[in-house]
Order: structure tokens, then sequence, then C-alpha cells
């Protein structure tokens, strides 16, 4: 039996909560990294807080969309990027969230270690949240069946009937995962595959895996876990029932942008509007990513917006 | 043969250069029945060679039965981190802390040493005022990024509080336990084996199942 080993843990910061920084950065995805890296590198002190290094990137299996890189696991990703950015000595919070953004000359974030840190500029790449079906039996049999996990929770459903939702990349790629360990995936989409060819190419020569399209979830069912769940054929408008014991919820996600929703501008969407500089309504605030009104999720997309924030907020401080 | 490969070595070395005080991993395992016995006894001997402030006693489930008992041990592979005073502060691994939760193994062992993280004084009297036996089993599997906070969380309340012990449960390991526990998702946290929370919750919503224990 062979194991791994993912190492993460550093050895502690000399983080100082009572100096002024001139660039906070929340956040700590491939947009967070990038920014921290282009900051560090003008000179200017910099942080960087992060509930989770890596982000999505970490719960995805393979990515195989970044130029230069053919293909890779999300976890070697996040380890390549983040010793990138550690080998620049840049103060890290990791497993740290932040609650509130103070707006002001210095503005000051309230971390949930009931901590604060003061500084004078702020670049938000909060990234999003997994999207949930909002169907009835979803929130009951949370962790009992649904999960939004396909990399943590596959293990747990070895031998067994699964069932995916969706039909992006992440939905594909979860059923190919699957089908490693499972003994059926079925992929159950409303409309039809939003994939990569290549993906999709590579799930259908998989003997164990179905896909169903235009099958809109109505209900999860189980007693104790799940047991079924409950579609509309949307062509035929029939009912129709997939006997499975696990629903991986893979159909996107929500920008995470609640904490400061009172303070900078969302759109309808609740992403955050910035201006082609990374600027948002706020005066030394910028954002990035998946939690920005910037199109297409991708994880080269949200580096590259973070190296824009990065300069922005140097000719801020330049110009302030 | 290493388990570890030379990078990771290199970087746990440095780690454990933080550590404030000795701390002793006690291992259980036994013979028979047991598939990741042997891998987790090569993992804890090669961890242990890696600083000076590690001490490794081995002991097995049956032979040593007392011990366990004391360390309120009854599976195996099991790792229990005492500190400099080899005193049992309810910190327990249950199965190989490989793959991710090699991260919650090492800030284990630093907390363990005395160079853990602060936490608030508010939160720490909250902890420390609590006066129920707690016994905390976090279900996590190897390849889950998210895991470590959690089980993390669980060892630094039994730290806080001697009322309160901690487990690491390797779902795979022990898939009859993970199974009476409906365990399908994880990280799963289970509170006196009675309330239950999915996912790395703060220590806030740790609490507020622990406030619920009769």
């Amino acid at each position: 039996m062979g194991f791994e080993f993912d190492l993460n843990v550093k050895k502690k910061d000399s983080f100082d909560y009572n100096k002024v920084y001139d660039l906070a950065i929340i956040g700590g995805g491939p947009g967070g990294l990038s920014a921290a890296l282009y900051a560090k590198r003008k000179g200017i002190n910099v942080v960087l807080i992060s509930g989770d290094i890596g982000g999505q990137v970490a719960d995805t299996s393979s990515v195989e969309n970044y130029l230069g890189i053919e293909s890779m696991t999300g976890e070697e990703m996040v380890k390549t990027f983040r010793k990138h950015v550690e080998s620049y000595d840049v103060p890290m919070l990791d497993g740290t969230k932040v609650n509130e953004v103070k707006q002001g000359k210095e503005k000051i974030l309230k971390l949930d270690n009931g901590k604060e840190v003061k500084t004078k500029t702020v670049i938000i790449g909060t990234g999003s949240l997994n999207r949930k079906l909002n169907v009835p039996g979803e929130e009951e049999f949370n962790g009992k069946g649904v999960t939004y996990c396909a990399i943590c929770d596959g293990p747990l459903f070895e031998d067994m009937d699964v069932l995916v939702a969706g039909g992006g990349n992440s939905a594909v790629e979860a059923a190919i995962d699957l089908s490693k360990t499972a003994s059926s995936v079925k992929l159950v989409q409303r409309s039809v595959l939003r994939a990569d060819e290549v993906l999709i190419d590579r799930m259908n020569s998989l003997e164990n895996v179905e896909v169903y399209l235009g099958y809109q979830i109505k209900e999860i069912k189980g007693e104790n876990s799940v047991s079924a769940v409950i579609t509309k054929n949307k062509e035929t408008g029939e009912e129709v029932t997939f006997e499975t014991r696990g629903v991986f919820v893979e159909i996107g996600y929500t920008p995470n942008t609640k904490f400061v929703e009172n303070l900078v501008e969302l759109n309808d969407s609740k992403e955050i509007v910035i201006n082609d500089r990374n600027e948002t309504s706020e005066k030394g605030i910028f954002a990035i990513g998946d939690a920005t009104i910037v199109p297409y999720k991708q994880i080269i997309i949200a580096a590259s917006e973070g190296a824009k924030a990065a300069l922005s907020a140097v000719d801020y401080l330049n110009k302030n | 043969m290493s388990l570890l490969n030379e990078e990771v070595r290199g970087q746990l070395s440095e780690v454990f250069e933080g550590m404030g005080n000795e701390v002793t991993i006690a291992l259980f395992t036994k013979e028979d029945n047991c598939e990741t016995c042997s891998d987790t006894k090569s993992f804890m001997e090669e961890v242990s060679t890696l600083s000076e402030q590690l001490n490794l006693e081995a002991y097995d489930l049956e032979e040593d039965s007392e011990k366990a008992e004391a360390y309120n041990v009854d599976k195996v592979p099991a790792i229990v981190l005492l500190n400099a005073d080899k005193k049992y502060q309810g910190v327990k691994f249950y199965g190989i802390p490989a793959g991710h939760e090699i991260n919650s193994f090492v800030t284990g062992i630093m907390e363990v040493s005395g160079s853990g993280e602060d936490l608030p004084e508010d939160l720490l009297e909250q902890i420390k005022s609590i006066d129920k036996d707690v016994d905390i089993k976090v279900f996590v599997t190897l390849s889950c990024p998210h895991c470590p906070g959690a089980v993390a969380k669980a060892h630094k309340l039994a730290l806080l509080n001697d009322k309160i012990s901690g487990e690491m449960i390797e779902a795979q390991t022990f898939g009859e336990l993970s199974q009476k526990f409906n365990v399908s998702g994880v990280p799963k946290i289970v509170i006196n084996d009675e309330f239950e929370l999915v996912g790395n919750q703060p220590l806030d919503k740790f609490l507020e199942e622990i406030g619920k224990i009769n």
C-alpha cells in the first residue's frame, strides 16, 4: 500500500499585528498568491490572509489547461504556487478568515481569530463557494450522501452507485475520478454538457459512467442517508428516479463576497464590480478572480488578475 | 524503505526545529489483522528520527493492554501524543496520518510541544470552563484537504481542557465504525457519539455542540 504525504505546514510566521501593512491580500487561491508574488517583488509590505491556501484548486483532481503545465494535480499545483511565493518570505496567515473590512485611510481587517490587521490597501480574492441545488433533501442529507467535494468523499463510496449533478468541467472530472472506485457513476445534467471536449471524450470511454442530459433534479430522498434522486425529464415531463447512495453536487460556484456586501458594490450575482484596473467602488480596495465580475472562472485568469491588481495597488500606494 | 521523500523529510525537520518541549509518540499496533500497522510503524520510526525532541514508544495493543487502557486506546493503528512529562492529554490519531493528515499530525506535535497557536482570551476562558467529559471523533479521508483543520481543532480543545479528548479516525481503515456513524462526508465530527457536525467548522461551532451535552 502506498502513501503520499501532502505537507503544507510551515514554520511559524513572525506576523506583526501592530504594523500597518502596505497591502493585505484576502484569499490564498491562485489570484491571491500571484498578487502576493507581484507585490512583494515590488518591495512593498504585504501580508496574505487565507482561510484555505489553494482554495478550490486544492480540491481539483487534475489541472490540464494551465500554460506550460501539461498535467498536474490541483494539490501539486497549489504547492508549486505556494513554494514560489514563500521563497519571497511573504507573511501568510493560513486558516484565518476575514470577517469584516473597515474602510478608511488605514483599512482594518477583523479576523475570525479575534485579532485585527491594519493596512493601506486591500485585495479581495476570496473566490467562490459551491453552488447548491436548492432542492428538498439537499440540506437534510448534507454529509449523509450529499457532498460537494469529490476528492474528499469519493473514497467513502467505494463499490457503491453514485450520481454526479452537473455538466461542467468539475462535474465531468468528478465522474471520471469517481469511476475508479465507485461501481457505477451517473452524470445527471439539466441541459447540455459544458465541459471541455477532451474531458467528455475521456468520460465517454469509461464503461461504468452513464450520462443523462435534460434531467432536472427535483428532490433527494432517503431515510438516514441518501437512497435516491428524483428528476424530471425536461422533454417528456416524466418523473425519473435514480437509485444512488451518493450525490456529488458539481454545478458551479457562487461568489464568496458576503463579508463585504455592505462595503463594495456587487452585481446581481453577488460578484464584486471592478474596472479594468481591478479597482472596486471603494478607494484602495481591489478585487480579483472568481469573487469578481470577471468572466470565466479559470485558474490562469485568477492568477493574471492577481498580478494586475497587485500592480494597481502599488500604483495607488505611490500616488497616495 | 523510506516512506517520506527527501523534500518532505527536510521540511519536517525544519518545522520541528520550532518545537518547545519534547514530545513522545506512543504507537499502538498489533501483529495480525491490521493492514496499515506496519506502514504506520515505519512512518513513526522515520518521523521520530527527524528531531531530537521526538521520542517513540511502540506498544502492542494486547501485550501492553495496561498502557492501552491508560490512554483509552481500543483499536489500531493508534498514535497518542504525550507531552514532555509523558502526560496523556487526549490527543490521538486512529489510522495512519498520511496524505493530507500529515498536516494535522505535525500540528499536533507542535501543539503538544507547547509551540501552538494562541487563541483570544475570551475563547480560551470558554474552553477552559467546560466541566463535562467530552469525546470528539473526527472522521477523515487521507485525500481531504479540509480535514486536517477539523482534527487540529479537536486536538486544540483536548489540550486546553483535561476533560476533552480529540481523535482523528481514518474512515477507510475503520470502515465499520464509520458505517456506525453513517460517515459519507468528511470531515465528520461526532461529539460524545451523539452530536454531529460536517465540514471544517470553526471552534465556535464545536463549542455550540459541546454546549448541548447534558
